[in-house]
């Protein structure tokens, strides 16, 4: 493993890669420009790693992108200037720049999924960019890939690149992108949120495998992402963003153990997040010997059972793929069980959700993970929260409207929102609004499945706040479906822990995530990036002794 | 229900909607302003055909046939000695007229049909999909032409319910894919877990988010009808005679082409009526260009 810290400290005293002075870039909506960064200045170095961190619109993927001297459609560059390796980005021609990017400067987008074609071959797809530029005939090239896949320690490296995109996990699309990246031994890598879309189990691997290539072959990379655990792995330097301007820059270990500015410390703060656990007998909901499958396929869940006390909260933990949805599907009635059955408040819940009644559908809410699709962008705030007023509460006129404004209150938003439509407002919001849209059934239990992974940290705090403050208001139970332990931290009374459609854990919080675990759990728990920047490095020398 | 609810908030939407569209009207090409002129000027002449046109519609105004432009008679007379101009004016109301009615069939039933198909699924979609294929299996002309043959004599509606049902089937196929990707959304799920009813989501959920594409078809299919009557005309089993078609004014009058080399005006008379059909198209295909990269283009923006 080539990624012990002696190597560290030879590689600062590389010469200077890129330099951005004063960089500022607009964007247009509406026709009118906004500026979207501010006057930036950024140096790197050969074979460093910068971190760029910050919210949601804070500029840092233009950013990224600006390094390939290239601005999205919409935006353009309005000062400053980019200087790569002695090239002035922003003055050379189109010609030039495209002869640079792929050869000299390559981008490692979030999703790979996306990002491939998918009617290719991956090796034909990994060896493209190099000759296309002549770098290399295909023959060599090939050899090379296969090469680079062994070091990013996919399996079977001599075949994989055989497959088509589609026939690989989502971990492994994202290693063969970042083979792709370096095949051309760029100087200049831009990673924009890697792992963003990955599993815990499965960024570990990911970041692993960039990291030591980016080693090896003493790349400098950019590295955008938005979890401040994961760039304490991969970046020698932290460059802090917000709204366009830098809020702060210093190296990885100084500023994870001493930041400056209170936004910085504000990024920590959902980790710190923690709710005291609290017990209750009653029971409101109880998933008894459960099992389901989509038609005639393999069982997606197998023999479950959970059970959610009244007035608590119960996450759900797992993997994508564990079935963790599939089981709020079966609660809500979306996927009758095929075997088993659901108890609601001690009677027993109609299978299907055409058999179930108005007031039954009342008492069970949903919030799901994206805000964006849960919402329908054609109707109006006050359509949205106002429909399930009127279809269970029967509300018209101006007592509707007043129940509106006060749920606006109650999620902390004021009532100029009410004739918004859901484009006009941010993700956060549109989140609370769909919190809002759950309230107003005046629900016993609402299912969440993963509504904070789509947002930023700050935003998600705020999110868990609210759900905490409603909870303790209204007595609601939550279904926590999420596969972050910091957000199960904040919020949890109980954990379940699930894996391949089975139950591997089920108890308290306290339980749950203190030894002696199962594999399973552990696996997970681990797999969970922590602020240390040797954290990487310790856990991947754990399992390696183990393995050994 | 909740009509009466929204009442009060529809003035601020619809201000703010006029007002949006106006600007978006101001930014509109020079090509889509083209387009919109001269439909305009098509929905004029057609509504106001008998103040317009100088001579009734069948109105045998010369003893004689195929007169010579004149003063008198601007683009000459026909066959039977009617006045050209004024046929088609009168055929502009029936030609338009009856291809807007096709289209709107086709669109209710094909569109209906394609957005239950998506959010039901299962066998409902199966029997209208593989009914779809089966009708889309035969030339769509020697379908209409097939079942128009069959009526002693064609009336106006049945041509509207030949080619409405025939175009149906292209309507349904383009709906229920549209449909499809707004079905899985997740909003679609939470109205269904609410317990809305299917009429409820189509209505309110499905069919606002599928619009912009709707209304590009429309306004393209609407095209395509038009041409389909002019060619069913032109064939002689479409508008039945005496009543004006632009298809049939080219047919009855294609004689003249053979006199070009000694009268030019007499010559490019059977153009005229094409004209009228090739410009219509022309005008409808560049609004339909511009609404669809408006659309297409404010979907990039969110």
């Amino acid at each position: 493993m080539a990624n012990d810290n002696t190597k560290r400290p030879g590689r600062e005293k590389g010469e200077i890669l890129l330099e951005m002075r004063d960089l500022k870039i607009e964007g247009e909506s509406d026709d009118i420009w906004h500026p979207i960064i501010k006057g930036i200045n950024l140096t790197l170095r050969r074979g460093e790693v910068l971190g760029l961190i910050g919210e949601s619109g804070a500029g840092k993927s233009t950013l990224g992108i600006a390094a390939m001297g290239f601005a999205r459609p919409g935006c353009r560059f309005t000062g400053g200037s980019i200087v790569f390796d002695g090239i002035d980005m922003l003055k050379t021609s189109e010609e030039e720049k495209r002869k640079l990017r792929g050869s000299r400067i390559s981008y490692v987008a979030q999703s790979a999924a996306a990002a491939f074609n998918p009617a290719h071959r991956l090796i034909d797809q990994t060896i493209e960019t190099e000759t296309q530029h002549g770098i290399r005939d295909s023959k060599s090239a090939v050899a090379d890939a296969v090469d680079l896949y062994g070091r990013l320690r996919l399996p079977d490296p001599t075949t994989i690149g055989e497959r088509y995109p589609h026939q690989v996990s989502g971990g492994q699309l994202q290693r063969v992108m970042t083979a792709m990246a370096i095949t051309c031994r760029p100087d200049l890598i831009i990673f924009d949120e890697p792992t963003t879309a990955l599993d815990v189990t499965t960024q570990v691997e990911v970041l692993a495998s960039i990291r030591s290539i980016v080693e090896e072959f003493n790349t400098a990379a950019i590295y955008i992402t938005h979890d401040l655990a994961v760039v304490a792995q991969m970046a020698d330097r932290i460059m802090v963003l917000r709204h366009g301007k830098l809020v702060e820059e210093s190296p990885t270990r100084e500023m994870l153990s001493a930041p400056k500015e209170e936004y910085t410390k504000s990024l920590w703060a959902v980790r710190g997040l923690a709710k005291p656990e609290a017990h209750s007998d009653d029971t409101i909901l109880s998933i008894e010997h459960v099992d389901a499958a989509y038609g005639n396929a393999d069982k997606i869940l197998d023999d479950v059972s959970v059970r959610i006390p009244r007035g608590r909260t119960v996450a759900v933990v797992g993997e994508s793929g564990s079935g963790k949805s599939t089981l709020a599907r079966v609660v809500t009635g979306l996927l009758p069980p095929s075997k088993g059955r659901v108890l609601f408040n001690g009677e027993p819940l109609p299978p299907a959700l055409g058999q179930r009644d108005k007031e039954m559908l009342r008492r069970i809410q949903m919030i799901y993970q994206s805000p964006d699709t849960a919402l329908n962008p054609r109707h109006r705030i006050y359509d949205v929260i106002g429909r399930p007023l009127n279809f269970y509460h029967g509300l018209t006129g101006p007592k509707l409207e007043q129940r509106i404004v006060d749920l606006l209150k109650m999620i902390e938003l004021d009532e100029s929102f009410i004739d918004r439509l859901p484009s006009e407002i941010s993700g956060g919001q549109k989140q609370r609004v769909c919190i809002a849209r759950a309230l107003a059934a005046e629900p016993e239990l609402i299912i969440c499945d993963e509504v904070t992974s789509a947002l930023d940290q700050i935003v998600q705090e705020e999110i868990l706040k609210l759900l905490l403050r409603l909870q303790a208001e209204f007595d609601i139970s939550y279904m926590f479906i999420t596969h972050d332990i910091a957000t199960v931290r904040a919020i949890a009374d109980e954990i379940v822990v699930m894996n391949q459609g089975k139950v591997v854990e089920q108890g308290t919080k306290t339980e749950v995530l203190s030894p002696p675990y199962p594999a399973y759990t552990e696996l997970l728990l681990s797999s969970v990036p922590e602020m240390d920047p040797d954290w990487l490095n310790n856990l991947l020398q754990k399992r390696q002794v183990k393995s050994e | 229900m909740n009509d009466a609810s929204t009442l009060a908030k529809v003035p601020r939407a619809r201000r703010s909607k006029a007002i949006a569209a106006w600007r978006e009207l101001k930014k509109a090409p020079w090509s889509a302003w083209f387009g919109m002129i001269v439909l305009t000027g098509y929905i004029v002449v057609a509504l106001f055909a008998p103040l317009i046109a100088p001579y009734g519609e069948s109105e045998v105004v010369s003893p004689g046939s195929f007169d010579v432009w004149s003063a008198q008679y601007w683009f000459g007379t026909d066959q039977l000695g009617r006045d050209i101009l004024s046929r088609m004016i009168y055929a502009a109301r029936n030609s338009m007229g009856i291809a807007f009615a096709a289209t709107a069939v086709a669109f209710i039933t094909g569109g209906l049909l394609g957005i239950v198909a998506a959010l039901l699924r299962g066998w409902v979609d199966q029997v209208a999909s593989r009914l779809v294929d089966a009708v889309m299996a035969i030339p769509s002309l020697i379908f209409a032409l097939m079942v128009l043959a069959i009526f002693e004599k064609t009336e106006v509606y049945h041509i509207i319910l030949v080619i409405g049902f025939v175009d149906a089937t292209r309507v349904f196929r383009l709906t229920r894919a549209v449909a499809m990707n707004v079905v899985s959304l997740d909003f679609v799920e939470a109205a269904r877990l609410r317990g809305e009813g299917t009429g409820w989501i189509v209505r309110r959920e499905i069919i606002p988010n599928i619009m912009p594409p709707l209304l590009t078809e429309f306004g393209l299919r609407y095209c395509f009808v038009f041409l389909t009557i002019s060619a069913l005309s032109f064939l002689g089993l479409g508008l039945q005679p005496p009543t004006a078609d632009w298809g049939a004014m080219v047919k009855e009058t294609a004689t003249l082409f053979t006199y070009a080399r000694d009268d030019f005006q007499a010559g490019i008379t059977p153009l005229l009526p094409a004209g009228a059909i090739a410009l219509l198209t022309v005008s409808i295909n560049f609004i339909v260009d511009w609404f669809l990269h408006k659309t297409s283009g404010l979907r990039d923006g969110q």
